[in-house]
């Protein structure tokens, strides 16, 4: 298990050097996600007592959308040169090329999100009175599920004539039940209600994360051989 | 001087894509120290045969035998000791060549990593370009690179999946020169080539390969003319 973590964190550590590097993937998703809190802010009136109910779901909406863009990137650009085929061929588990590319993608859903939360917030005029580290725990347990599911389904689509179209409509029917949870354990703790009612919804992405992640986990290989 | 003892084997290595019947019973045998030219038409299975030996595809039937033990699915061990290259480079584009050669460095956990790379890319005359995204690099700087990739890791097998495609004269009278040099420290060597000349230069033996099925071989060793490999091929390829 060891040398499967490590040879993940090489293949992430390539990924992100690349991102540093280039600052494609990541732009995008920045003006993307900014560009969408743009929009929303002129749709909605900030001094409305409505937004404070919009803005849990504004949170996912953006981390998901942006977050797509960064996940179909990431297995195209194996495809230049057949790079993913020398992964293949190299001794490593392939599962440790799925770890990798769950942290590169990970990291750089979260390098997103610190930019485009606060905007949200600023641009909302959304001022934050629930506690900060609730908020920190459903927003990450809430991303590790979306990238978890969302990296093994780009492996599978990134084979596909239209890999940007298939991603979605594989991807989203999927994460329903986690946004589900997450919007609601978002809410909760934004309006600082009762932190025991965000614990059941947290309990449930919990579930799904480590679900998704033992069977992603085990059924890469499978991906690998087909492409 | 060469060894002797089988290095790799294959025993009746069967492989269907959908319901096509792609390699059919393939027994081969590569010795220690030697270079097997696997020739064929296209589409006679060679990439097939290729991938299912290094681990890319999983045979549908038969058995892999590496220095007399047998290969199990997804053989880490297997992979550590093949050299694989193949039509594409497997290189990042947006990496220096010595950014590219570290990664599969460190997944093919390489000793002295730094200086063995600065070897490599001085080897394959890359050396002055080890920091240049190899975006720009042209077909036959990409193949240098992809050969030094390859030998990165000091294989025992090398398998070459037409290694001299797109290179000028001086890169193949320096591929060739790496291959005879690897050859003489026991390396075993794979190639699939169309490239007569070179076959007939650096092979020991040929098989031909057609519809899936290795129909012959010959022991050359320098002592075929190219007249004669060139008749024998075609001979076995039209099956006559």
């Amino acid at each position: 298990m060891m040398s499967i973590l490590k040879d993940a964190w090489i293949i992430a550590s390539k990924d992100l050097s690349n991102e540093i590097k280039t600052k494609q993937t990541i732009g995008m998703m920045v003006i993307f996600s900014s560009l969408v809190v743009l929009i929303f802010s002129f749709a909605f009136d900030p001094t409305n007592n409505m937004v404070k109910a919009v803005i849990p779901g504004l949170v996912w909406l953006i981390t998901v959308f942006s977050g797509i863009l960064g996940l179909n990137r990431s297995f195209l650009s194996e495809h230049e040169n057949d790079a993913l085929t020398g992964l293949r061929s190299a001794p490593i588990d392939p599962s440790s090329i799925y770890l990798g590319k769950v942290l590169a993608n990970f990291l750089l859903v979260t390098a997103v999100q610190l930019v485009s939360i606060p905007v949200l917030f600023l641009l909302f005029d959304y001022r934050f009175f629930g506690k900060i580290s609730w908020f920190f725990l459903v927003v990450v347990i809430g991303t590790l599920g979306f990238i978890i599911v969302g990296t093994f389904l780009a492996a599978l689509s990134a084979n596909a004539k239209n890999s940007e179209m298939l991603l979605p409509v594989l991807l989203l029917p999927l994460l329903s039940p986690l946004m589900i949870a997450a919007v609601q354990a978002t809410r909760i703790v934004l309006e600082n209600e009762t932190i025991g009612d965000a614990v059941s919804w947290l309990r449930l992405m919990s579930a799904y994360d480590l679900l998704f992640l033992a069977a992603c986990f085990f059924l890469f290989e499978f991906i690998m051989e087909g492409s | 001087m060469k060894e002797l003892g089988n290095m790799l084997e294959l025993r009746n290595m069967t492989k269907t894509l959908g319901d096509k019947l792609v390699l059919r019973n393939i027994t081969l045998t590569l010795e220690k120290g030697e270079i097997l030219a696997v020739i064929g038409p296209n589409g006679a299975g060679k990439s097939t045969f290729f991938k299912c030996t290094v681990g890319l595809l999983q045979p549908t039937s038969g058995e892999i035998y590496l220095n007399g033990k047998l290969v199990k699915k997804n053989s880490a061990e297997m992979k550590q000791r093949i050299g694989f290259l193949g039509h594409e480079s497997f290189l990042y584009n947006n990496l220096s060549p010595l950014e590219n050669l570290k990664f599969y460095g460190k997944l093919y956990k390489v000793k002295d990593l730094e200086t063995k790379a600065n070897e490599l890319l001085k080897e394959v005359g890359l050396y002055l370009f080890r920091d240049i995204p190899i975006r720009s690099f042209s077909r036959g700087m990409m193949q240098r690179l992809a050969i030094a990739r390859v030998l990165l890791p000091d294989p025992e097998i090398l398998m070459l999946d037409e290694p001299h495609t797109g290179l000028d004269q001086e890169a193949v009278a320096l591929l060739n020169t790496i291959i005879l040099k690897k050859r003489e420290s026991g390396t075993s060597i794979l190639i699939i080539s169309h490239d007569f000349e070179q076959v007939q230069a650096l092979a020991d033996r040929a098989a031909v390969l057609r519809k899936g099925k290795i129909v012959s071989a010959k022991r050359l060793g320098g002592e075929v003319s190219m007249a004669e490999l060139k008749q024998w091929y075609e001979a076995e390829v039209k099956g006559t």
